[in-house]
């Protein structure tokens, strides 16, 4: 492999891991605090590209799509918090895998009724509608460049958020010690319900902006949720941080697998979260796991 | 004792089939199983197929052979583990007689597995595999759609014509993927082309960009590939994004534009495709068939619908010759041996193997529209490698 043919393949894994991180960093955020195992994670992320292809053909603009797409994903996800979710809290992960996985049926079947099982392409917006040359023959779209931009946009925001406000002091607390915090006078339950509709916004965030490249199809959500349990697996449970290492990790092994183990692309991935996970059983930081 | 029950029962059981025959041939409705997807990722095609079916028996006064027709369906829901039980279902308890379907290869091959030990007339309505008329063949099997080879094989040529003598060729690692590559590649090392590379993507995986880029280092003449449905919408707006539709000439089998020509857009442009059929062709049968076809659901018609519909008229045909009995089996596999078929796909007839020898167009996007080129290959037919019968 030439030295130009390794830098395109690092932009390409990078960028990959960057995407996933978007979509990891609700799960890992709902996983580590709420304690629930959210199988309907990658129904959200579905859901968020249905909505940008529908939003968009009826607007004519993905910008607005997007603005309208992001409050009506919260709002979903503070309904499904508050008359699904909010009952699992106490109940132990397999009852919560039977409704999550329950929830994934519903949300694919109301992906059937409302736009049917074709497959649509989404427009990119005009004003991102180009390419950028990259290497000799390749180019990269414009689009490309603005996800990965606004996917580092949004963890630096995230961070921000968790360490420097007084929600994100409250999500820390409650992840570390939940009856303490109800102790000291925080309403958990609210606490909980927008922590999961944050989540799901995240999700439905990255469904949006993956929708022009990926384009929207059935069973969309169910690639994307198995690889996000990866990276939150291989990050860390609850660590914001640890999914942004893992999607990294795992953006990258996924793009040089294809390329230097082709007879192993599919696997590779696996194999690189079975090797962190011998060398640091609960993830690359997951130490807040640790003390729950 | 065990003589004289065993004759009775023998004597017993050969009247009831002679009657049973007998009323069949006369009155009795006959019976036509559908294993085919209602649900899931193929459900489209699976209706499409069965109302082209439909279609077609209307148009024959909803008689084939003088008798009525009646439809028994059955939701195969493109899961090969349980098409052992559907079939069974379909042969031993609906009692069709004639079976057709499925869309899924997976399906088709549990499907031959046991149809092959059965008496009863199956039509494969959809699935390419190469062994439903090659290694597991039978004189009683026919299938009205394509093999993998046809859709593939016949693109070689359109290369090399082209002079594009180096090719990068990209697919999903599953049957029909690496079965429409052996055919391409057979056809263009013949011809004097090198395949550089071969990408192998798991399916249905749909992240490109590392293969792209690989592509892009290489620079081959042409670039050959199998993805389909949502596989295919995202692969040909990956190569375009990645600025290769330009330099590298992309190709495939037909199921790399059809039905996701929309989703696809401008990024679709100009690629060249193999299949045979295509929505624009311009013949009589065609242009009827599409009118009565929107007509009937709504709904434009495709290369499955196509299938259907000509399952139905060559049926028609062959029972007619038997005067609607499907007991004379003998007469009507014969008949369907010899039947030359005036489909919206043009003319075809069945090869020794019971797989249509039809002609492989060459279609190219152009103004978001599929346009017929030409004919890539005229009366292709498969090589049918493993298949004894009519040798």
């Amino acid at each position: 492999m030439t030295l130009s043919l390794f830098a395109l393949q690092l932009v390409n894994g990078v960028e990959y891991g960057l995407l996933l991180f978007l979509v990891a960093s609700g799960l890992t955020l709902v996983f580590g605090v709420l304690g629930v195992l959210n199988f309907a994670h990658g129904s959200f992320y579905m859901l968020g590209a249905y909505l940008a292809f529908w939003l968009s053909g009826r607007t004519g603009n993905l910008w607005l799509a997007i603005l309208i797409g992001l409050p009506v994903m919260a709002l979903v996800g503070l309904l499904v918090e508050k008359l699904a979710i909010a009952r699992l809290y106490s109940r132990d992960h397999l009852d919560q895998v039977l409704l999550t996985y329950g929830l994934v049926l519903l949300f694919n079947e109301l992906q059937r009724v409302l736009w049917g099982n074709d497959v649509h392409g989404v427009a990119t917006p005009a004003a991102l509608a180009f390419t950028i040359p990259l290497g000799a023959t390749q180019t990269w779209s414009a689009w490309r460049v603005f996800t990965s931009a606004a996917c580092i946009a949004i963890a630096f925001a995230i961070r921000q958020i968790v360490l420097k406000t007084r929600f994100g002091m409250r999500v820390r607390a409650g992840a570390s010690n939940t009856e303490m915090v109800e102790a000291l006078g925080i309403d958990v339950r609210r606490l909980f319900a927008a922590l999961f509709s944050a989540g799901t916004a995240l999700a439905g965030l990255a469904g949006m902006l993956a929708a022009p490249l990926t384009t929207v199809y059935p069973g969309m959500g169910e690639s994307v949720l198995i690889l996000s349990f990866v990276v939150v697996v291989i990050g860390g449970i609850g660590s914001i941080k640890g999914a942004f290492f893992g999607a990294m990790l795992v953006g990258l092994a996924d793009t040089f697998g294809k390329v230097l183990l082709p007879g192993f692309a599919s696997a590779i991935v696996y194999a690189v979260m079975a090797a962190v996970l011998l060398w640091r059983p609960r993830g690359l930081l997951g130490a807040a796991a640790e003390s729950r | 004792m065990t003589l004289s029950r065993r004759a009775v029962l023998g004597a017993a059981a050969a009247s009831a089939l002679a009657s049973r025959r007998l009323v069949a041939a006369t009155t009795a409705k006959i019976r036509i199983g559908l294993l085919l997807p209602y649900s899931g990722t193929y459900a489209a095609l699976g209706h499409n197929i069965t109302d082209a079916m439909k279609l077609a028996a209307a148009e024959h006064g909803g008689k084939l052979g003088g008798r009525e027709v009646e439809w028994v369906a059955v939701d195969d829901e493109s899961d090969p583990a349980k098409a052992p039980g559907n079939v069974n279902k379909l042969i031993a308890g609906e009692k069709v007689d004639i079976l057709t379907g499925p869309v899924h290869s997976g399906v088709a091959m549990a499907m031959m597995q046991i149809v092959r030990q059965e008496e009863v007339l199956t039509i494969v309505t959809n699935a390419g595999a190469q062994a439903v008329t090659g290694t597991l063949c039978a004189p009683h099997v026919f299938r009205t759609s394509f093999s993998n080879w046809q859709t593939s094989y016949p693109c070689a040529d359109v290369l090399l014509k082209a002079g594009q003598k180096k090719a990068v060729l990209m697919f999903w690692n599953y049957s029909f993927g690496q079965e429409s590559m052996a055919a391409f590649k057979e056809g263009y090392v013949k011809g004097g082309g090198t395949i550089v590379k071969e990408i192998a993507v798991p399916f249905p995986s749909t992240e490109f960009q590392a293969n792209l880029s690989e592509i892009a280092a290489i620079r081959p003449d042409a670039v050959f590939v199998f993805f389909a449905g949502a596989g295919a919408a995202k692969f040909v707006k990956d190569y375009a994004d990645a600025g290769l539709k330009d330099k590298v000439p992309l190709y495939g089998s037909g199921f790399l534009t059809d039905g996701v020509l929309a989703a696809q857009g401008a990024a679709a442009e100009g690629i060249k495709t193999t299949l045979h059929y295509a929505d624009a062709l311009d013949n009589p049968a065609n242009r009827k068939f599409r009118e009565a076809f929107r007509k009937a659901t709504g709904r434009d018609a495709d290369v499955y619908a196509v299938a259907g519909y000509d399952t139905v008229n060559v049926l028609a045909q062959a029972l007619d010759k038997v005067k609607g009995d499907v007991g004379a089996r003998k007469e009507l596999i014969a008949a369907l041996e010899s039947a030359h078929v005036d489909s919206p796909r043009g003319k075809f007839r069945f090869s020794r193997a019971h797989n249509p020898i039809q002609d492989i167009y060459l279609r190219q996007v152009k103004g978001g529209k599929e346009v017929v080129l030409g004919v890539a290959m005229k009366d292709a037919e498969d090589p049918a490698a493993g298949c004894k019968m009519g040798k």
